[in-house]
């Protein structure tokens, strides 16, 4: 699998490291209760997990050392479009 | 039909012609009692147990392949139960002794193979937390041995003890760990099943579940709808895509498992050995091939294909170890999707819909829990209860916090 990155071009994926799917903000806890524990426990655990396009973040350590926000299709690992994640 | 050695020397004489196939393959009905979705150990094993040990009868296992298609042929046959936690002990020393009697119990010859499962150690801080992994085992009833280096000698020589980087200080042995033929777990569970009355329904892939008022009606498939009661998922690898189906999001990520196989050599791996340096572990099949595999390609995926920086990884920790390796070739090569859950744990549970059980997030360990997993998963659904062995694997436990990680890695699950 070889990842375009916007900075370095096209990279073997060996030079990235994931961190998982582009989940969104990190939840502001109001009150910390059970409202709090349901939105924490989704941003921790559960996974949309696709079968088909998905979308990641990805850290080039070996090159730019910049995060992206890879789009992915998980059925055949082809790249569909790559950004950084903060622009 | 009954195997034996009269059967078998009858058959010598008549040119091996009396065999017939042991299961049906059955169309589907309209409607069941139960409907185990997934043709694999795990959906077998619970369709037999449910009729062996809870008298019931009107099941159907679907699959959308050929039975043991997925994971249930893509393994490495490993089974052990040299767990550390608590909630996953019972699970696997269950499974264990289940093993240990199937062959009797399916009159079918799944070639378990009790030759042994050591874990090196390298360090005296790795050491010490097999020593501890030991001490659990132990008291939860589980047979656990520490070696030292000299008893590791003895066990396989050929090691690597000279490495300077990792040198081999010892090892944990589980001697009644050891392998089984994967191929024929599926094959004696499903002639088991099949002879209890159970539809088993190939080329049969779930496409959509019919819920009304939170409580499961219908499968859909794609050789029509089928009713039911009650639906067991039993697809670890494809979970999210049928939670979803539920609309439930689960707490798992698919990832591809890769597994090589070498050309086939002369008696020469004890057991199965795991390098406690880096993810590497190795045994030889009977037909004399040495397997081994390791790390998880650490990104989701359903392609059943891994990339090479994973193989050449496992390789170099191959050669770390059994330095021999580089004199063999590697035959085969190949990857099967498994589900890694938040804390590397399985989950055997009821869902929030009426009358959907779940069955999945194995990570790495289905093979090993084929016969546990279908015995906890049939007494679930059939008595409403967690079997005792399964009864800390919950869907809930990562809301509530109480979490099995093995590891200690965190939500994580390419860590685990």
């Amino acid at each position: 699998m070889r990842i375009p990155c916007p900075y370095c071009g096209e990279r073997d994926a060996e030079e990235f490291s994931i961190q998982g799917e582009a989940a969104g903000p990190r939840p502001i806890p109001s009150d910390y209760g059970d409202g709090d524990r349901d939105a924490f426990h989704a941003y921790v655990h559960l996974r949309a997990n696709e079968y088909g396009p998905t979308r990641e973040y990805w850290y080039h350590a070996a090159g730019c050392r910049r995060w992206l926000t890879v789009s992915r299709d998980t059925r055949d690992h082809k790249i569909l479009g790559v950004e950084l994640a903060k622009p | 039909m009954a195997y034996g050695v009269l059967s078998l020397l009858r058959g010598g004489l008549t040119g091996q012609r009396h065999w017939r196939p042991v299961w049906r393959d059955a169309p589907p009905r309209p409607h069941y009692d139960i409907v185990i979705i997934g043709g694999g150990g795990h959906g077998l094993a619970t369709a037999y147990y449910l009729a062996k040990e809870h008298g019931l009868a009107n099941i159907a296992v679907v699959e959308k392949g050929w039975i043991g298609s997925g994971n249930a042929g893509r393994n490495t046959t490993i089974i052990r139960s040299n767990y550390r936690e608590p909630g996953n002990i019972p699970l696997y020393e269950l499974s264990m002794k289940l093993w240990e009697g199937l062959e009797q119990d399916l009159n079918y010859n799944a070639m378990v193979s009790q030759r042994g499962v050591v874990n090196l150690f390298h360090s005296d801080a790795q050491r010490d937390a097999y020593a501890r992994r030991g001490n659990m085992m132990r008291i939860h009833g589980v047979d656990a041995e520490l070696l030292d280096e000299d008893g590791i000698r003895r066990h396989a020589p050929f090691l690597d003890f000279a490495n300077a980087r990792f040198p081999i200080k010892g090892g944990l042995l589980q001697k009644r760990g050891g392998t089984a033929r994967h191929d024929a777990v599926v094959w004696g569970y499903a002639r088991g099943a099949d002879q209890r009355g159970v539809d088993i329904v190939q080329n049969c892939e779930v496409t959509g579940l019919q819920i009304a008022g939170g409580i499961i009606k219908a499968v859909e498939t794609t050789r029509g709808v089928i009713g039911a009661k009650k639906v067991g998922i039993a697809v670890a690898g494809n979970s999210s895509r049928l939670g979803a189906m539920a609309g439930l999001r689960l707490p798992i990520e698919t990832c591809a498992l890769q597994a090589m196989v070498t050309e086939g050599v002369k008696p020469l791996i004890p057991g199965v050995i795991t390098f406690g340096a880096g993810h590497f572990y190795i045994s030889q099949s009977d037909k004399g091939g040495l397997v081994f595999g390791g790390d998880i390609d650490a990104y989701k995926s359903y392609a059943q294909r891994g990339n090479l920086p994973v193989i050449e990884d496992v390789c170099e920790g191959g050669m770390a170890l059994v330095p021999m390796l580089g004199r063999l070739r590697v035959l085969r090569q190949w990857a099967g999707n498994v589900d890694m859950t938040m804390d590397g744990s399985p989950i055997i549970d009821k869902t929030p819909v009426e009358g959907l059980y779940f069955n999945g997030g194995w990570c790495y360990g289905g093979f090993k829990a084929t016969p546990a997993s279908g015995f906890c998963f049939a007494h679930l659904l059939a008595q409403d209860a967690p079997h005792a062995a399964a009864a800390a694997l919950r869907l809930d436990r990562f809301r509530s916090g109480y979490v099995v990680d093995e590891n200690g890695q965190g939500a994580q699950a390419n860590l685990h």
